[in-house]
Order: C-alpha cells, then sequence, then structure tokens
C-alpha cells in the first residue's frame, strides 16, 4: 500500500464534482468522510471512483466512536472494510473520541478522560480497527471544550503512548491543538513540544469560530472559515521538526467555490515547500 | 472515581437533558455547563441539520423554525442507529403521523414518503439496465416476460396531492395555490444521470407497478392495471422507466 504524498489535500464535495473533472486541479490527494459512502450504490459511489482514479485518497471516519466504553460497532466496521476493499485508500482515520451510546448516534466528536482505564479501551478499539482493516490506521487528536477532573494523562503522552503500544500512526489536526489549548487557555506550542511527532502521517488544517466566555474566547472547530493566522504559524513549527506531510485544508460547513479551496491548498503547497529537502538544507 | 461506561452514559444523558455531566471541568470551573451546552447544541443542530437535508420539501412547508422544533421531538424519540445518517429518517413519515402539533397538515406523512423514498433512490445499487432490444423482445411475448425493476423505484399513493406539493415546494420556486384534498400517486426512481425525479402515475400504473414487483408477468401486470383502472395503456409508464434506465433483467427462469 502507498502512502499519501507530502503536498496538500482537500476535502472532496459533490458539488465541485464537474469542476474538478474539468479542471483536474494539481494536489497531492482528496480525503472523504467515509461516513458518506456507505449507500449501495449511486451518485456518491460513482464520484469517488471517478476521484480515485486520477488522485490518491484519504479515507476519514467520523463514526467509530473508538473512545467509547464497549464493543466496536461489528457491522461499521465491516463497512469500512468493503469501502477500504472498493477504494484501497491510501489511508485511513479516525478520531480520538466517542460519538454513540447506547445504540444512538449522537453525530459529534464527545470528549473522554484521558486514564489508564481510557487508554486500554482505547488501544483495544485501535488493535480491533487495524485488524478488521487489515491496515494501520490514523488517530486524530480532538477539539474540546472541556477537561475531565479524572484525567492523569497529558492528551499527548495519551496519544503518544496509543501509538507505541498499537503501531498506529497519528493525526496531527493543527487547527485542533490551537482551538484546544486556546479554550483550556494552556500554550499550543507546549501542546507541539510534547507531541509525538514521529507518528504524525498527515496533518489538518481548518477554520474555527469564536464564541466568547466570561473569562475569554471559547474557539468552536467548525470547518466554515479559513485556517487562521496562529493556526499558520503553528504549522511551520510542525514542518520544521518534521518536514513535508500530507497537509489536508477541511472546509465542511458553508462550503466555498472550488478556487477559495485551491488558494488555502496553495498556501499549505508553500509552506511544504519551504520544508523540503530537509531541515538542515533550509538552515544552511 | 466513575468507570468509562458511568462517565460516557453520564455525558450522553446530559445532552439529552441539560444535566452538567459529573467530572467535566474546565480552567474556570464555573464555566463548564457553558462549555457543556457548546456540545449539547452541536449534537441537536446537526442531527437536525441531517434531517433537514433529507427532508427539504417538509421543512419548507413547516418553516425552519418548526421544523427544529419536530426534529428534537423525533431525534428523542428515533436517534439515529447507526453513523451512516444516509439511512436515518425512514421512520419519520410515521412519527409526523403520530405528532399532534401537525395533525392540521394531513398531508405532511405522504410527503415524506416522497422523501424517504428519493432518499433511498439516491444510494439504491447499481445495476446495468436493460438494453432496448430486450425491451422489445420482451414485449413480444407478454405472457411469459418477467421484467425487473431497479431496486431505486418505488412509488407512493396517497389520499392528497402530494406530487403537486412536492413539486411547488422545491427550491427556487414560489409555492403556487393548489387543491390538496385529491388522491395523487408518485412515483420515484433514479434515473440514468442519478437524478431522482417525482412523477405523477394513475391508479392503473400503479396496480401494473405492485403486479411487476412481485415478478407477474407483463401480461398480468396490464391485466392488474386495467381492472384498477379501465382503459389503461401501460405503453407511458413502460417508456418513461425505459428510458431511465429502470428496467435491469428480463428472464423467465430465475424468477417464482
Amino acid at each position: 500500500m502507498t502512502a499519501l504524498p507530502a503536498a496538500p489535500g482537500l476535502g472532496f464535495k459533490a458539488e465541485h464534482f464537474a469542476e474538478i473533472r474539468a479542471t483536474r486541479p494539481a494536489l497531492g490527494f482528496w480525503e472523504v468522510h467515509a461516513e458518506n459512502y456507505m449507500g449501495e450504490g449511486g451518485l456518491p459511489h460513482a464520484q469517488l471512483a471517478a476521484i480515485r482514479a486520477d488522485y490518491p485518497l484519504s479515507l476519514h471516519g467520523v463514526g467509530l466512536s473508538i473512545g467509547g466504553p464497549g464493543r466496536l460497532d461489528r457491522q461499521h466496521l465491516a463497512r469500512l472494510r468493503r469501502l477500504c476493499d472498493r477504494y484501497v485508500p491510501e489511508s485511513f482515520s479516525e478520531h480520538l473520541a466517542w460519538s454513540s451510546h447506547d445504540d444512538a448516534y449522537l453525530n459529534d466528536l464527545l470528549p473522554l478522560p484521558y486514564t489508564s482505564e481510557t487508554l486500554e479501551v482505547v488501544c483495544d478499539h485501535v488493535d480491533e480497527v487495524q485488524e478488521a482493516l487489515g491496515r494501520r490506521m490514523l488517530i486524530e487528536n480532538p477539539a474540546t471544550y472541556l477537561l475531565f477532573a479524572q484525567s492523569t494523562l497529558p492528551e499527548t503522552d495519551f496519544l503518544a503512548e496509543v501509538a507505541r503500544r498499537t503501531g498506529c500512526g497519528l493525526l496531527l489536526d493543527v487547527n485542533n491543538v490551537f482551538v484546544s489549548a486556546t479554550n483550556h487557555r494552556t500554550n499550543p506550542a507546549a501542546y507541539l513540544a510534547a507531541f509525538p511527532l514521529d507518528a504524525v502521517s498527515e496533518i489538518h488544517l481548518g477554520g474555527f469560530f469564536t464564541e466568547a466566555l466570561p473569562s475569554g474566547p471559547l474557539l468552536i472547530d467548525a470547518h466554515g472559515a479559513p485556517v487562521a493566522d496562529p493556526v499558520w504559524d503553528l504549522l511551520e513549527e510542525v514542518l520544521a521538526r518534521r518536514g513535508p506531510l500530507p497537509t489536508l485544508i477541511e472546509w465542511d460547513n458553508d462550503v466555498p467555490p472550488l478556487p477559495t479551496l485551491l488558494r488555502e491548498a496553495e498556501r499549505a503547497g508553500q509552506a511544504l515547500e519551504r520544508y523540503r529537502g530537509g531541515v538542515l538544507a533550509r538552515a544552511s | 472515581m466513575l468507570a468509562h461506561p458511568d462517565v460516557v452514559a453520564a455525558f450522553a444523558g446530559g445532552l439529552r437533558d441539560g444535566a452538567l455531566p459529573p467530572g467535566v471541568t474546565a480552567p474556570n470551573p464555573e464555566e463548564s455547563a457553558l462549555r457543556f451546552a457548546v456540545y449539547r447544541n452541536n449534537v441537536a443542530q446537526s442531527l437536525t441539520e441531517a434531517l433537514g437535508r433529507r427532508f427539504p420539501v417538509i421543512q419548507r412547508l413547516v418553516g425552519e423554525d418548526f421544523f427544529g422544533a419536530l426534529a428534537r421531538a423525533f431525534l428523542l424519540s428515533h436517534p439515529p442507529a447507526s453513523p451512516v445518517l444516509l439511512a436515518w429518517g425512514n421512520a419519520f413519515p410515521g412519527f409526523l403521523e403520530g405528532f399532534p402539533p401537525v395533525q392540521g397538515l394531513p398531508y405532511l406523512p405522504d410527503v415524506a414518503r416522497i422523501e424517504v423514498a428519493r432518499g433511498l433512490a439516491f444510494h439504491a445499487a447499481d445495476h446495468d439496465p436493460l438494453p432496448p432490444a430486450a425491451l422489445t423482445r420482451a414485449a413480444q411475448d407478454p405472457g411469459l416476460t418477467r421484467l425487473r425493476l431497479h431496486p431505486s423505484a418505488r412509488w407512493v399513493p396517497s389520499d392528497w396531492a402530494i406530487v403537486s406539493i412536492w413539486h411547488s415546494n422545491q427550491p427556487g420556486t414560489e409555492a403556487w395555490p393548489l387543491r390538496a384534498d385529491r388522491p395523487e400517486t408518485a412515483l420515484i426512481f433514479r434515473d440514468r444521470g442519478f437524478d431522482v425525479p417525482v412523477h405523477a402515475i394513475g391508479p392503473g400504473d400503479a396496480a401494473f407497478l405492485q403486479r411487476l414487483r412481485d415478478a407477474a408477468p407483463l401480461l398480468a401486470c396490464a391485466e392488474a392495471g386495467s381492472r384498477a383502472e379501465p382503459g389503461h395503456d401501460p405503453a407511458p409508464l413502460l417508456g418513461l422507466l425505459a428510458q431511465a434506465g429502470g428496467f435491469i433483467a428480463s428472464n423467465t427462469e430465475d424468477q417464482p
């Protein structure tokens, strides 16, 4: 299985399909939400097959509830397996979050405490996914609005340990780093300094919107705006340490015209270029 | 300290009833409730939007605010059972039938059934359409030939003018006045360009289609059509479906 190229990618939107086919934009890859392609047939599969024929593909799940207790949904794992078999994506990723309870799907990425108990739960689930799909997966750091008093591990240590025990890779969402650090009044650069960057195989960038709390801003990870300047700055820090990586622009709500997305991707591509040929080469 | 299943159960319970789950905190702990409300709002809002994408005509008929209230009531009694949201909402028409605040709009459940059928048709399995030559051959031996309808094809009979209501409430159109209390049957299928149009069909067409779906030979389908609607001619319906790729195989052997 080949890897995603260390180049910019975009989330594929059905409304952009004709323009993509007509203009074949130079992009490293497209990413899709797995759950949107779990119907039996029709337009979504016709479009995805055509996109996949021309570009590398990243399959990004939002529904496995890896951070939830109990067993994973076997039917959902089987659906993911069918998608992986059909489209052979270069990458499959999911979230450090839970999204289902008592057989009800809540359609949000919900937070979990970081303890030795939840570490075992998450590692067991990652093992189960990697076994069911017959491939290595990536786990993404979440954007959170709350903390848990019972947490005993920093999120960075938790993710490092998941990667170490299961062999999974990590998807570093730099916007989530900024959103969570701002929300929890901590330093995003310190989070990145503690993050196990060696395990990172993909980067996500996206836009947030800002609400006001009495104590200061609360950033909401809404994927409906351009990437903010401080997030671009954090990207540079990651690239300086790791060199170029597959880098996705996420824009899922109030989706703009394709050229707007391509401009964001181009900006990411320029950042990646600055670190191509090795960090040392750039410094000399 | 709560075990993880209890943490998640309390959090999920709070998403439903608003109670702040134990253990959640923030740099300013007194703001925990405001922060928890973000999750609560995300869940309700994102699922309301998902239901609205599946039922845009219902949303337009009742208005966005009322639809939001409808969606919240629906998701309390019928939360999505899987992360595949494109399959969520098949129970919405039945829910509308039993929901007292919409009893003044008696056509609403059947209009919602059109939208359910369109969603199912949009995502139905792919099949190669029957070639025109095979259809011509089939017509020559109607006593034996059985045609298979594409799995996307569905129809919704109603005492109300649901096809007219559906057409007059499409995006970019201004709803026109119409008489709602006359029966219409909607035919829904996915065409070769992946569109899912909504056609009005008569009682003869509906009876014909029902026998077709039951794998009856064409002649028996036509007889059922004539019984339901004297003088019924199935040719226009057959032409419409044939052009759209609505038939997928013709055989006399492997059908009951």
